[in-house]
């Protein structure tokens, strides 16, 4: 298992340089910089000397891989790649189009993100794994018909929908919580109760139908009609036997998806107003910020390779068949 | 001399060339026993007819929207043709449901107004004849246009339009009922009474009933919106005063290009790639697993922002590739399904893989092997066929979710071009207007309304897909 896991935690780099190389051909190959100068700039003010002086300025005035002027070591490390990609290993992401540092502004932005996206994946877990329990506990009734049904239509409904129509009924009509923003310290809990209300109902309708078909595919097997024959009410049966052995799929959707917690959600946190990552992006976006998505996008891959890792550990935990061979 | 020019726009011409794909591909497994029955589960299931019927009604509007032309403009005051005949063509791009619902797209507003209205949505400083100056609600210059006296005659003349609308509906399913009849009648040789009982009792064969209630439904719907249409703005209009229904019937074009020629690009990239993976195994196996699971670990948002950021950049310094406003905008949505179906073929591939893999154990396979076939012709031959039900259900289930994730990559501004009339766009749009107050509502309903209708059936439909063509499901 030991050598199981520091294999894993190899293929880690190797994944990440991928995704380096991948984010360097689009930010660098596709589009040279100057045509990003050259976009950024407007069609106005358009001379090579403002092209110029706009590359020096961001640090793009080298080759992209190979530095033929330079002496010695310099001739790789003088390179765009290395300047700019490679330096990502080291959270070095640079400076932002606005001259900000933006791993400061990564460590700062963190909070806010993690305060709306942990409650929102805690409390939807526990709604959608106990709605689904539900539906299989009154299985093949019009209850769990029902329940189906509303999950599809729930699932139909447009993201944007829940939280614009959100926003509307609870902040506009009923004067509840401030539409949008954020406060610190315990002033928060005042702005993120709707923004998590709303990510969990957002979520029920495709997750509780996907935790429903697994546990009813648990609960029609054989040690479970057993547990049943020898007893046990049903609601037993479903806890200690079904919830438990259905562990396994749950926790590869789930466990995944934990680190990248902190990159936050960029719909919500821009319609709510909250200082975190997912509007960070969503403004660098917005404003064509080319190394605040590059960096994005390094920490958005390197959450999730964790995640994989942290998957790969919990199978072990759940599962003591499993020995990772 | 006015004429019209056909434009074939390269979304139109996949999307046709994807339906002919699929209608060739139906007609060549027609003689296929399990795939004929698959389909005729999906035939006798009510909802899977339902969901159908509702998916063609939108697949009809989006292919309407997809046959473009170009007008050819007057030459002005006598002028001689020139031999340049594109210099004639009017830069505006045209469909045939522009051409249809010309009434709509041309009344144009000043600004908003609500559904049925007759006024505009806001006062607005009015100058009488004497030159005085008043703040009122000024008339709107086509919707209620023809009556003289709105504040009484506009709920009458509303309840007229129903019903005439509902009275041509229920002709037209009445109509289309007959034809139906007869044409079950004929196939069955039996007489047309005892087709009817048959379809009215849901007994044998497709669930006509299904389509006839569900197309009824349909028919109470659009009847009255279609006569209303003729006088008012049914679901109101936008800021710059365009007709809210017009824009939702053109968005439905865009939420169908994105949902079909996606799985161009997912399609050979997952099939080649997972049984490649899944059957040779070795290091091929583990250069395809190391790209995918290089592509997995970007978040899909951000790899998608930013292959569209990169996109833009190539289109905007391009701009002599593009003659017309809807043909760089035709690119962008394009370059938009391309890069959706880069960062998304990954999942149906890695199931493919696993199916693989287990495929290559089994004996019929082996023994293939063991007379020595030929690798390409085993996994032409044996492999492939054996997949082709996981494709298909990925294919139905992919299509919601890409409808939906539009509207969301329009909204972060990485979607279709803001030219292209998409729900993601009236929903941008709508948004900052939710502020005002009063309220305007309508563009955000209207679009969300349609976009859950389309979305629904869908998934619907895609649900009876999985169980009929599941062999794990029955």
């Amino acid at each position: 298992m030991f050598a199981y896991i520091v294999r894993r935690l190899l293929y880690a780099p190797l994944i990440l340089i991928g995704v380096n190389l991948l984010t360097f051909a689009l930010f660098f190959v596709v589009n040279t910089p100057d045509d990003m100068a050259r976009m950024q700039l407007g069609a106005k003010r358009v001379t090579p000397e403002a092209i110029e002086r706009w590359k020096v300025e961001r640090g793009y005035d080298k080759p992209l891989l190979f530095n033929a002027g330079a002496e010695g070591a310099e001739t790789l490390t003088r390179t765009i790649f290395f300047e700019k990609s490679l330096r990502m290993f080291v959270f070095d992401f640079g400076r932002a189009d606005d001259g900000r540092d933006i791993a400061s502004e990564i460590q700062s932005r963190m909070g806010p993100s993690l305060a709306i996206a942990l409650p929102s994946f805690v409390l939807g877990l526990l709604v959608t794994v106990s709605f689904a329990l539900l539906l299989v506990f009154f299985r093949a009734s019009y209850l769990d018909f029902a329940g189906v049904v509303l999950c599809v239509a729930m699932m139909s409904i447009s993201g944007l929908f829940y939280i614009i129509g959100g926003q509307w009924l609870v902040s506009k009509i009923w004067h509840l919580v401030p539409i949008s923003g954020y406060g610190g310290g315990l002033d928060a809990s005042r702005f993120l109760v709707l923004p998590v209300v709303i990510g969990v109902i957002a979520g029920i309708g495709g997750s509780a139908r996907w935790y429903r078909t697994i546990f009813l595919e648990e609960a029609g097997r054989d040690y479970v009609r057993t547990a049943r024959a020898k007893g046990l009410s049903e609601l037993q049966a479903l806890f200690r036997h079904v919830l438990k052995n259905a562990m396994i799929p749950i926790l590869t959707g789930v466990v995944v998806v934990i680190p990248s917690l902190f990159m936050g959600s960029l719909i919500t946190e821009s319609f709510f107003g909250i200082p975190g990552l997912g509007s960070y992006t969503i403004d660098a976006i917005n404003a064509q910020d080319f190394p605040v998505v590059r960096a994005m996008v390094f920490i958005g891959s390197l959450l999730y390779i964790v995640g994989l890792i942290l998957t790969d550990l919990s199978y072990t935990l759940v599962d003591p068949r499993v020995r990772l061979e | 001399m006015t004429g019209i020019q056909p434009l074939v726009l390269w979304t139109d011409l996949l999307l046709f060339g994807l339906l002919a794909c699929t209608l060739l591909a139906g007609w060549s497994v027609r003689r296929s026993e399990p795939m004929r029955a698959a389909w005729r589960r999906v035939g006798e299931s009510s909802v899977g007819m339902t969901s159908l019927t509702i998916l063609m009604f939108f697949l009809l509007v989006g292919l309407m929207d997809s046959l473009h032309y170009r007008e050819r403009l007057a030459p002005a005051g006598g002028e001689q043709l020139a031999a340049d005949d594109r210099r004639q063509l009017s830069t505006e791009v045209r469909s045939a449901l522009d051409a249809l619902a010309a009434p709509l797209r041309t009344r144009v507003e000043k600004t908003y107004s609500a559904p049925l209205a007759y006024q505009l949505f806001a006062r607005q400083t009015v100058e009488g004849p004497d030159g005085s100056q008043k703040r009122e609600f000024p008339r709107l210059k086509h919707g209620g246009a023809d009556l003289k006296y709105p504040e009484h005659e506009l709920d009458g003349d509303i309840v007229g339009r129903i019903g005439m609308g509902l009275a041509v509906a229920a002709v037209a399913w009445i109509v289309f009922a007959a034809v139906l009849v007869k044409v079950v009648a004929m196939s069955r040789r039996v007489p047309a009474g005892a087709a009817w009982r048959a379809i009215w009792r849901g007994k044998g064969g497709p669930a006509w009933r299904a389509v006839l209630a569900t197309l009824g439904v349909m028919l109470l719907l659009i009847g009255p919106l279609a006569a209303l249409a003729t006088e008012y703005h049914v679901f109101g209009t936008d800021k710059v005063g365009q007709d809210v229904l017009f824009l939702t019937l053109k968005s439905i074009r865009t939420a169908l290009v994105i949902g079909t020629l996606t799985t161009l690009v997912t399609l050979p990239l997952a099939v080649a790639l997972g049984i490649m993976a899944g059957y040779l195994g070795g290091w091929v196996d583990d250069v395809i697993q190391y790209i995918y699971t290089v592509l997995n670990s970007i978040p899909g948002v951000l790899l998608i922002a930013a292959a569209v950021l990169m996109m833009q950049v190539v289109i905007d310094t391009h701009p002599e590739w593009f003659e017309t406003a809807a043909e760089r905008a035709d690119a962008r949505l394009l370059a938009l399904c391309l890069i959706l179906g880069m960062t998304s073929w990954t999942g149906l591939c890695r199931l493919l893989r696993g199916e693989t893999l287990k495929l290559r154990e089994l004996e019929y396979v082996q023994a293939a092997r063991a007379f020595g076939v030929s690798t390409t012709r085993i996994l032409a031959r044996h492999v492939l066929p054996n997949l082709m039900h996981l494709v298909l259900i990925a294919l139905v289930m992919d299509f919601s979710g890409l409808v939906l994730a539009e509207a969301v990559l329009s909204y972060v501004g990485i979607g279709v071009d803001p030219g292209t009339v998409s729900f993601g766009t009236m929903i941008n749009a709508a948004r900052m207007e939710l502020a005002r107050e009063p309220m305007v509502w309508w563009s955000l309903v209207a679009a969300f309304i349609f976009m859950f209708v389309l979305v629904l059936a869908a998934n619907l439909f895609a649900d009876v897909v999985r169980d009929a063509f599941d062999p794990r499901a029955s």
